[in-house]
């Protein structure tokens, strides 16, 4: 970096920031004439105008020098550790989930100045306010290279601080999530007390509940009481590779059961993507991670929260059409119920410019979830790959719930034979899952419309809002049959009936 | 369109006789047609039996002529420009060429359907069947181009030119006979004289082929040009040519009507070529004298005659440049291509000519009428991948914005932005003709007009022929056939030369630079129009991205390919820092020297002004989105560069696996084994035990829960402990097969 670039950059810093308090002062001014304009009282000769403003270059250069460590992170080597892991420093990862060259209000910039031994810049978590697809979002992010990203207790300070304004403001959190927990040593001023580390994830429930959406993008580790952001979060992505999640670590877990297990392995984006559910997007790489982030915030459709218009928006503008011919959907869905098919291929000929942003796409794979739009209005669309099973019935209640909060329409698109029956299913307490998925596409608030493009059998056209779920809508293709279970069932169970006779 | 108001202008700026209409009913002679074939119905309605540019550029001069038109199509043109263009448009099949274009009997039934008079076959395609004009005049539709005879004279290439040779057309001397006794031969090779080129009478692909330039060679190369043609065609006689060293190729225009009138147009230089494919044309041909001028029209006119020719015809002559001697190569029977270039210096509309010839009307001026006036260029402009042997390239045109017209800048185009160049037809984008008061103005005209073509979206050859039309021996027109093969190493860039690959590195990262910046400018640009809509304050979009005492500075990573590596790419690393002006400060490359102040101003559609380095430049970008890589083009002046931005976003690449897998099963079974998903029943097994399977290939189909699911292999490999038949009933979690390694 030249000098003379640093120069500037120190000179033009202070203009910016007095830029973005005064904007409103000084439209006032150009605004033409006024009464109540101030006069310039100031006295630029005098000694007092020169002493001041030596004095305060002093205290902005100071400053500046502060800053310029306070951005260095926790050094060198550990910032050159974090890269070469293909990670991101936490102002680098706002810096491109935020809406490109937008601007980023960060908050208690110099939180853990001096506070500690050993310096703790940013008190290692870097919080602020700033703009995604046009949405003002409060993020929180670790800074994994300032002791591992661990929680001081003013690294807890800070975070309360900032989901307290998140929390005032409703203002969408995103949790940027690579640290390795509670500083220990110091565990007895982090961990007991109201307004310690428990209150966390006590705040991400009540704004969940609130309908502050919560969302956690895993860059790094994440363990022990930092595995439960994410798992509190409302949707979460992983990273390959680098994000994990886990209540203890690997030496922890060998320590205890003798179990010997990498950490990919343990609570990598693979196994909690597809087999525990705790993440909902899986991400190829911390770019993708990002570029999944900022869609999910585009997905908020946060324009039904605030304004309670049922959920449903006036868009004016063009909507793109499907890329790929409707005529073909009557080419896709057999009539002989027994074919699978991929549902996909219905909902890419339904939805707008055939974009589908599919939710926990390798979990529960057998219910297909994810947002998209018809028309323009935001929907949320459940439709069926297969039998239901725990994982399905699950995922989709947690779908349900999330559309709730938005208020964003529903769309079921049934081709369903029911819930997967026999001893493991009924042992994993597949009554009990179905039961949750039923719960929530009952309660559900938002408009619902049921489109039966195939079977309906059994419990199955209940969980998926067949007719007694007060669908406001529903629609039966030509091929759609309903019942309570197909030909063949009904005649083993009437010899079973016979048989008790 | 300003380019044909600029042909009607010097139309009747520079023609001494009256205008057209005028003569055209002046001089129906009605008994001197009778000889000629009868004359049709006048032209009221016309098909163009072709697609792309021309079909465009015939339609344009039909309407101006108030006749209506109508397009065929294949099912790959559906949308494109001539079918917009033409008032009626018919589908005449499928996109092969061979089912639509090709097609001449769906044509002609088109032009019954619709009910035209005449059909225009363009260049291409139809354009040179004797058969297909034959068949219009049969079905009483009148064929705009020469008679039937004529084509198929012309289309025969040996027959062609013993009718040349009987008409007095120079021809390149040579012995064709039958006679092979080598002392013989020696004797005729005398008689044409040295260099020679010894050529087997069958075969071809330059097999056998020899150029012998002393007499004490010739005995030794023609026996070994014998052996080698007998056995490579098992026929062994051998003819003589005279070998033209530097040959030109030179054409020229004629035009005659069905009066038995014929002149010539002046001649056109095509000496330019690639894969033996012209590129770039001229007219009037440079370094050529009066006389050679005069010389050469009549022959071509002599040539014309000998087949009692009409309509538009090119006579194409290869000359040598040391002996300025000029021989007759073949007669295209239609309308060239590189037409417009001949239209600009006599100003003259020939597609205009060629619809009154074929009414029957007589030329409307003498040869002595013809004028000649200026130069004139065109530039072919292709899809095409100049790098790898200026081979063929498909692609979209995701930003097409052509050089705009003007009285001496004519673009004749068939394509749109958005619009498909596909491999079914010839990848020719466009054509850019420029007109100057003389060669040397044309060709700044020329450059300054390439420069302004900007294409992005797939490869183009237009950086090619920029440098084409700036190296000296074309401007000093030394044309000849081999042009780029003898300047390959000042045409592409030589990898062994360093301090070329430098300079060209060097440009590429300034304009990455360049890049960056107007990226920075247009991102905050969009985010201000948007940020009105959604309400925002905009102090959360300003110029300056605020940020608490520090400055925003941002790493952008493009990939730029180097010409002289296709397949090697490097990434440039620029960083830009916001500054409080609203400028940029770019640093390029890990040296802190390189960096940069830059002022960016968005003009709106592409354009930005830029001031950098003490000096105001206007570049234009172009960005589209195409595998997962956002595309930036950048055009300033003469120099175009292209560069790669990764963008976060990537394909999910597991979604084929969205076969369920229960969460319980997965660790106590051996990697690539297979488990029942559920309990059911076996309806089909697709494959045997041992069989090969490739991964995600269908195995076996089970039926469960009233639905067939179908399991496939998880990997490649071999089946192995395959032990089910159709109607078992598996159990669930139990081991189905499992695939081994080899």
């Amino acid at each position: 970096m030249p000098v003379r670039a640093l120069v500037r950059r120190a000179s033009s810093t202070w203009n910016s920031a007095s830029r973005l308090g005064w904007q409103s002062i000084s439209t006032l001014q150009t605004r033409g004439f006024c009464l109540a304009v101030l006069p310039d009282g100031v006295d630029r000769q005098s000694d007092g105008f020169t002493r001041n403003s030596e004095a305060m270059d002093d205290l902005l250069s100071q400053l500046h020098s502060h800053i310029r460590k306070v951005l260095g992170g926790g050094g060198s080597e550990a910032v050159k550790r974090n890269r070469s892991r293909d990670k991101l420093l936490p102002r680098e990862r706002i810096d491109r989930l935020i809406d490109p060259g937008s601007s980023f209000l960060e908050l208690s910039q110099l939180a853990g100045h001096e506070l500690y031994e050993d310096p703790l810049p940013s008190a290692g978590i870097i919080t602020g306010v700033g703009p995604v697809h046009g949405r003002l979002c409060m993020f929180m992010a670790n800074d994994p290279t300032v002791k591992g990203g661990t929680y001081f207790p003013i690294t807890v300070k800070k975070h309360l601080r900032a989901q307290e304004i998140a929390a005032k403001c409703r203002l969408p959190c995103i949790y940027l999530v690579d640290s390795g927990g509670a500083f220990l040593p110091k565990q007895a001023e982090v961990f007991p007390d109201k307004d310690n580390f428990g209150r966390i994830f006590y705040n991400q429930a009540v704004m969940s509940s609130e309908g502050i959406p919560q969302i956690a993008l895993v860059l790094g580790s994440c363990t022990a009481g930092g595995a439960y952001i994410p798992a509190m979060a409302d949707e979460s992505v992983m990273v390959k590779g680098n994000g994990t999640i886990f209540l203890a670590g690997p030496p922890l877990v060998k320590a205890a059961t003798g179990e010997e297990i990498s950490a990919e392995d343990l609570g990598g984006a693979t196994v909690h993507c597809k087999t525990s559910g705790v993440s909902d997007y899986f991400a190829q790489d911390e770019l993708h991670g990002l570029a999944l982030g900022r869609n999910i915030i585009k997905n908020f459709h946060m324009a039904a929260i605030s304004e309670t218009t049922a959920g449903f928006s006036n868009v004016k503008a063009t909507v793109k059409e499907p890329l790929y011919d409707v005529k073909e959907l009557r080419s896709i869905a057999p009539t002989d119920h027994r074919q699978a098919f991929d549902i996909r291929s219905v909902i890419a000929r339904i939805v707008d410019g055939s974009e589908f942003d599919e939710f926990k796409k390798l979990y529960g794979t057998t219910l297909v979830t994810g947002f998209a739009k018809v028309y323009g209005q935001p929907v949320g669309i459940i439709g069926n790959n297969g039998i239901l099973f725990n994982e399905s019935a699950l995922k989709g209640a947690h779908f349900i719930e999330l559309c709730c909060q938005r208020n964003i329409p529903l769309v079921f698109l049934q081709n369903i034979t029911g819930f997967m029956v026999g001893s493991k299913s009924e042992a994993n307490g597949i009554a009990k899952s179905g039961a949750k998925m039923v719960m929530a596409v009952s309660c559900a608030k938002v408009p619902k419309v049921t489109i039966i493009v195939g079977g309906s059998f059994g419990a199955g056209n209940y969980a998926m809002c067949g007719r007694a779920y007060s669908p406001d809508f529903m629609f039966l293709w030509p091929n759609a049959r309903i019942s309570v279970m197909g030909g063949a069932q009904v005649l083993l169970h009437n010899i079973s009936i016979f048989w008790h006779f | 369109m300003a380019s044909m108001a600029f042909l009607f202008r010097r139309n009747i700026h520079h023609r001494s006789s009256s205008p057209f209409l005028l003569l055209r009913l002046l001089s129906q002679a009605p008994g001197k047609s009778s000889a000629r074939p009868q004359p049709l119905a006048p032209i009221e309605k016309i098909l163009i039996a072709n697609r792309g540019e021309i079909a465009c550029r015939v339609i344009r001069t039909a309407k101006r002529l108030g006749l209506r038109t109508v397009a065929v199509y294949s099912d790959a043109d559906a949308d494109s420009l001539h079918v917009k263009s033409a008032d009626e448009a018919v589908r005449i099949g499928s996109a092969q060429a061979r089912l639509s274009y090709l097609n001449g009997s769906a044509i002609v039934e088109a032009a019954i359907r619709t009910g035209v008079q005449a059909i225009h076959p363009g260049y291409g395609f139809l354009s040179e069947s004797a058969q297909f004009a034959q068949l219009c005049n049969d079905k009483g539709i009148n064929f705009i181009g020469p008679p039937a005879s004529a084509i198929r004279d012309m289309g025969d290439k040996s027959a062609s030119k013993k009718i040349m040779g009987a008409a007095g057309v120079p021809l390149v001397p040579g012995y064709h006979g039958n006679e092979q006794d080598i002392d013989f031969m020696k004797s005729e090779a005398e008689k044409i004289g040295y260099p020679i080129l010894i050529k087997p009478t069958h075969g071809g692909g330059g097999k056998g082929m020899r150029i012998v330039h002393n007499p004490g060679d010739f005995v030794e190369a023609l026996l070994g040009a014998k052996r080698e043609a007998a056995t490579s065609f098992g026929i062994d006689t051998i003819l003589l040519e005279k070998y033209i060293t530097r040959p030109r190729h030179i054409e020229v225009q004629i035009f005659g009507d069905k009066h038995g009138n014929i002149l010539y147009l002046y001649e056109r230089d095509c000496s330019v070529q690639r894969r033996h494919q012209k590129i770039i044309e001229e007219a009037p041909a440079p370094h050529v004298s009066d006389d050679f001028r005069i010389h050469l029209g009549e022959a071509a006119v002599s040539a014309a005659k000998a087949v009692n020719y009409y309509n538009a015809g090119t006579v194409e002559f290869i000359v040598d440049t040391f002996s300025d001697q000029f021989y007759f190569m073949e007669m295209n029977t239609r309308l060239q291509v590189e037409h417009p270039v001949t239209e600009m210096i006599v100003g003259q509309d020939l597609v205009e000519w060629q619809i009154s010839v074929a009414n029957g009307e007589s030329l409307p001026i003498k040869q002595s009428e013809v004028p000649l006036l200026g130069h004139a260029f065109e530039a072919r402009i292709y899809a095409e991948n100049v790098a790898k042997g200026f081979l063929p390239a498909t692609g979209v045109l995701h930003h097409y914005r052509p050089t705009p017209s003007a009285s001496n800048v004519r673009v004749e185009t068939g394509v749109e932005q958005g619009d498909t160049v596909s491999m079914h037809y010839d990848p020719m984008i466009a054509k850019l003709v420029v007109w100057g008061d003389n060669r040397t103005a044309a060709l700044v005209k020329l450059r300054d007009s390439l420069s302004k073509f900007q294409v992005a979206g797939l490869p183009t050859n237009i950086d090619f022929l920029t440098k084409l039309a700036n190296h000296q021996a074309f401007e000093d027109g030394n044309l000849e056939t081999h042009f780029i093969e003898n300047f390959k190493d000042d045409l592409f860039i030589d990898p062994a030369n360093s301090l070329s690959v430098k300079e060209a590195h060097d440009d590429a990262e300034y304009f990455a630079a360049l890049v960056a910046a107007c990226i920075c400018k247009k991102e905050h640009c969009n985010l201000q129009d948007g940020a009105l809509g959604n309400g925002l304050h905009s102090m959360w979009y300003a110029s300056l991205p605020f940020r608490v005492n520090h400055l925003v500075e941002r790493l952008i990573e493009l990939e730029w390919n180097s010409e002289h590596e296709s397949s090697r790419s490097e990434l440039l690393k620029i960083s830009v820092t916001y500054l409080s002006d609203g400028g940029y400060l770019v640093e390029t490359g890990e040296r802190d020297s390189a960096s940069m102040e830059v002022k960016v101003t968005y003009l709106g559609c592409h354009d930005f002004r830029i001031e950098a380095d003490g000096m105001s430049r206007i570049v234009s970008l172009a960005v589209y989105l195409q595998d997962q890589f956002e595309h930036i083009h950048i055009w300033s002046g003469p120099k175009h560069h292209s560069f790669k931005h990764k963008i976060g976003m990537e394909l999910f690449d597991d979604g084929s696996e969205a076969q369920h897998k229960p969460n319980f099963e997965t660790a106590s079974v051996s990697p690539g084994t297979v488990v029942a998903p559920m309990p059911g029943l076996v309806v089909k097994v697709l494959v045997e035990d041992g069989a090969k399977v490739e991964e995600g290939q269908p195995v076996l189909v089970l039926e469960a829960m009233k639905m067939e699911h179908v399991v496939k292999a998880p990997s490649a490999g071999y089946i192995s402990g395959l032990h089910l038949s159709p109607g078992q009933q598996v159990p669930d979690s139990s081991v189905l097969f499992s695939i081994k390694d080899a």
